[in-house]
C-alpha cells in the first residue's frame, strides 16, 4: 500500500476506502455543511428545484449570517427571512442569526465544528480556514450544497499535494499573514490550482490557532483545493474547549507523495503587502511608503480575530488616526467583540478615531458598511483585491497584516510598523 | 442540451476572478437574466450587450478565481454565454459551470490560436474546437463521462433528481 499523504487519508476514509491516489474520484460523505446569507438562498432555490423532502442531516449543517448582516437592502431582508423559514422547516438546529455567532469562518471553528480528520464542505470559498484545525474542508457553490443537502455526499478528485516546510520564529511585527502572503506572491495566483497544501515546521507548530486560521483561509487565493496544519497538541486543547464529539486526528505518514516541498526561513521575514489588484503582486511593506490611503480596514475571516485586534491596539494605543484617513474595524465574532470590549481595546481604537462595526464580512466584499469611492485607496487585513472588490472598480485595495494596516492609518500612508516614530 | 455549439469569440486574459465576473453587490440576485445584465461588469461594462448573441468565452489561466459564488457562472450562462474554454480554470468555478449546465472545457493554448471575433465551433462529445475564421482546429482532452453525463442531463440539478427518484 503506497503512503498516504493527509488530502489522500481524509478522502479515504470520507469514501470508505483503503487508499485514494492523485486523479481518483472518491464519492465521500460530508461531515459536515455551511452555508450563510448570501450563498444559502440559492442552495435553498436548488434544494427546492431537485424536490427533496428533507436535507440528509440536520445536525450535520450549519447556518452563519454574516455577510450582508444586519440586512443593508429589503431584498437581503427578504432573504434572510426565506432562510429562516426553510432553516426551521427542515429543523436544522444550528442557527447563528444577527447577534448570534459573525463571520462564519471565525464562528465554525469558534464553535468546535471544524475538527481533524473530518470532511467539511462551505458554500463559500474561505471554507478552507478549517484546515488550520486539521480537516479537509472545502469551498463548493450553491447548487453543488444542495445536492450535498439532499445526498449528503458529493465527488471528489483527489488532489496532487505541495508541502509548505517553514523553520523559524517571526519578527516582531510579521505575522502568519505575512507568510502566507509571501508564499501566495511566491507561488502564484495559480500556483496551487486543484492542490492541497500542507503546512509543516517549527514555524507552524509554534504557530496560535489564530494564525493557522489566517493561514490556511488564505490557501484559495493560490488555487488551493485545501490547506492543512497537521493537528497537535494545540489542535486538541483548542477543541476540548468546544466540543464534546470525538475526533480521530490524521497526519501523512512519513514518506508519503508530495509534489514538491517549498522551504522557507521566516527569520528574516518583513510585513508584506499584496498589491492591486491580484492577491499574489506581493511587495514589503516599506517599499511603498508613497502610497497614501483614504480608508483602513481591520476585520474579516483572514484577520478578524482577538490577536489581530491586540496587534493593531498595540499600534494605535494613545496615537490619533492621520486626519484623512477613516478606520472602520469589525472583530469577527461576537466573542471576539465582547472579549475584545472586556480588554479595553474598544476605547483605544475609539481614541484613536476608529469605527468599530458589529461582525460582519460587509466590507471586504464591497457589501455594505464602508464601500470605496472612484480613486480612493484602502488598506485592509482581509483577503482579496481584485477590481472593485470594495467598491467602485476604479478603487484600490491593498492587503495587509493588522499591525500594518494601523500603522498606515496613522501615518496616511502605507507604513511598516517598525518605522513608526516613537510616541 | 446540445453538445456542439457555435459563436464568436470574445477573449480574457488570466485570473478572471468571480469579483469581476459577478461584482459582490449582486449577489443578491437570483434570476439567471438579472444576473446576466451584470456579467462581466467589472472588466467591461459593455459585454452583456454583446454576449446577448450567444458567445463563447476564451480565457486563460485559472479562469473563475476567487469566490465560490455560483451566480457568476450563472450571469455569463443569463448574458448569453454558450460555453467558457480556458488554459485552465480555478475549480469551484469549474464544478460550478458544470453544475448549472454551462459547459467549461481546459485547452491548452488557447489564447493563442483564437482572436477576437473570431468565430468558433465546440464539439464536446470530441474535445474537438474549430476556428472557423482561421480555418484551424484544436484537439483537447474529452470531458470525463461522468461530467459528460451531467452536462447532457443539463447539469446537477437533473442528475441529483434521479439519484432520489424525483424523475
Amino acid at each position: 500500500m503506497h503512503k498516504l499523504n493527509i488530502f489522500e487519508k481524509i478522502l479515504a476514509r470520507a469514501s470508505r476506502r483503503k487508499e485514494v491516489v492523485p486523479g481518483d474520484i472518491a464519492e465521500a460523505n460530508i461531515d459536515m455543511a455551511m452555508i450563510h446569507d448570501l450563498t444559502g438562498p440559492l442552495t435553498v432555490h436548488s434544494f427546492k428545484k431537485i424536490g427533496a423532502d428533507k436535507v440528509w442531516d440536520p445536525k450535520k449543517i450549519v447556518v452563519i449570517f454574516d455577510h450582508l448582516i444586519p440586512p443593508s437592502t429589503i431584498l437581503a431582508a427578504t432573504l434572510q427571512k426565506g432562510l429562516r423559514e426553510f432553516i426551521k422547516e427542515q429543523g436544522i438546529p444550528r442557527l447563528y442569526d444577527i447577534g448570534q455567532g459573525g463571520v462564519c469562518h471565525q464562528v465554525f471553528p469558534e464553535e468546535g465544528y471544524a475538527r481533524p480528520g473530518e470532511l467539511i464542505v462551505g458554500a463559500d470559498s474561505h471554507t478552507c480556514t478549517y484546515g488550520a484545525l486539521g480537516a479537509f474542508a472545502t469551498g463548493i457553490g450553491s447548487t453543488e450544497m444542495a445536492a450535498v443537502f439532499a445526498t449528503g455526499k458529493m465527488w471528489f478528485k483527489v488532489p496532487k499535494a505541495i508541502r509548505i516546510h517553514a523553520e523559524g520564529n517571526l519578527k516582531k511585527y510579521s505575522t502568519p499573514k505575512d507568510l502566507i502572503l509571501k508564499i501566495i506572491g511566491d507561488i502564484g495566483e495559480g500556483g496551487a490550482i486543484y492542490k492541497g497544501m500542507e503546512f509543516t515546521g517549527e514555524t507552524f507548530s509554534k504557530m496560535s490557532i489564530d494564525g493557522r486560521l489566517t493561514v490556511c483561509n488564505m490557501v484559495v487565493e493560490a488555487g488551493a483545493k485545501a490547506g492543512i496544519v497537521p493537528p497537535d497538541n494545540k489542535t486538541i486543547t483548542y477543541l476540548r474547549k468546544r466540543t464534546k464529539k470525538s475526533f480521530k486526528p490524521l497526519k501523512s505518514d512519513k514518506g508519503a507523495d508530495f509534489e514538491e516541498t517549498l522551504e522557507y526561513d521566516v527569520k528574516k521575514l518583513e510585513p508584506q503587502v499584496a498589491c492591486p489588484s491580484s492577491v499574489d503582486n506581493v511587495k514589503p511593506a516599506s517599499e511603498l511608503s508613497n502610497v497614501k490611503v483614504d480608508q483602513v480596514f481591520i476585520g474579516s475571516c483572514t484577520n478578524g480575530r482577538i490577536e489581530d485586534l491586540r496587534l493593531a491596539a498595540s499600534i494605535l494605543k494613545n496615537r490619533k488616526l492621520h486626519s484623512a484617513v477613516r478606520m472602520i474595524i469589525s472583530p469577527a465574532s461576537q466573542t471576539i467583540y465582547s472579549q475584545a470590549l472586556k480588554e479595553g481595546l474598544f476605547k483605544i481604537f475609539m481614541n484613536s478615531g476608529a469605527i468599530i462595526t458589529n461582525a460582519t464580512c460587509g466590507p471586504c466584499l464591497g457589501g455594505h458598511m464602508g464601500l470605496l469611492a472612484p480613486k480612493e485607496v484602502c488598506i485592509a487585513t482581509s483577503n482579496r483585491n481584485f477590481i472593485g472588490r470594495m467598491g467602485s472598480p476604479e478603487s484600490e485595495v491593498y492587503l495587509a497584516n493588522p499591525a500594518t494596516a494601523a500603522a498606515s492609518g496613522i501615518t496616511g500612508q502605507i507604513t511598516d510598523p517598525k518605522n513608526l516614530r516613537r510616541r | 442540451m446540445n453538445l456542439n455549439i457555435e459563436g464568436k469569440a470574445v477573449k480574457f486574459g488570466d485570473n478572471v476572478n468571480t469579483d469581476v465576473i459577478l461584482p459582490g453587490k449582486y449577489l443578491e440576485l437570483i434570476d439567471p437574466e438579472e444576473l446576466g445584465k451584470h456579467a462581466l461588469e467589472g472588466l467591461d461594462p459593455t459585454f452583456a450587450q454583446r454576449a446577448r448573441e450567444g458567445v463563447i468565452i476564451v480565457g486563460g489561466k485559472n479562469f473563475g478565481c476567487g469566490s465560490s459564488r455560483e451566480q457568476a457562472p450563472i450571469a455569463l450562462k443569463g448574458s448569453g454565454v454558450k460555453c467558457v474554454l480556458a488554459e485552465s480554470f480555478a475549480r469551484i468555478f469549474y464544478r460550478n459551470a458544470i453544475n448549472i449546465g454551462l459547459p467549461a472545457l481546459e485547452c491548452d493554448g488557447i489564447s493563442k490560436k483564437v482572436d477576437e471575433g473570431d468565430i468558433l465551433t465546440v464539439d464536446l462529445q470530441n474535445g474537438l474546437i474549430e476556428n472557423k475564421t482561421k480555418n484551424d482546429s484544436m484537439q483537447t482532452a474529452t470531458l470525463p463521462p461522468f461530467i459528460m453525463g451531467l452536462l447532457e442531463k443539463g447539469g446537477l440539478i437533473p442528475h441529483v433528481r434521479g439519484l432520489i427518484g424525483k424523475q
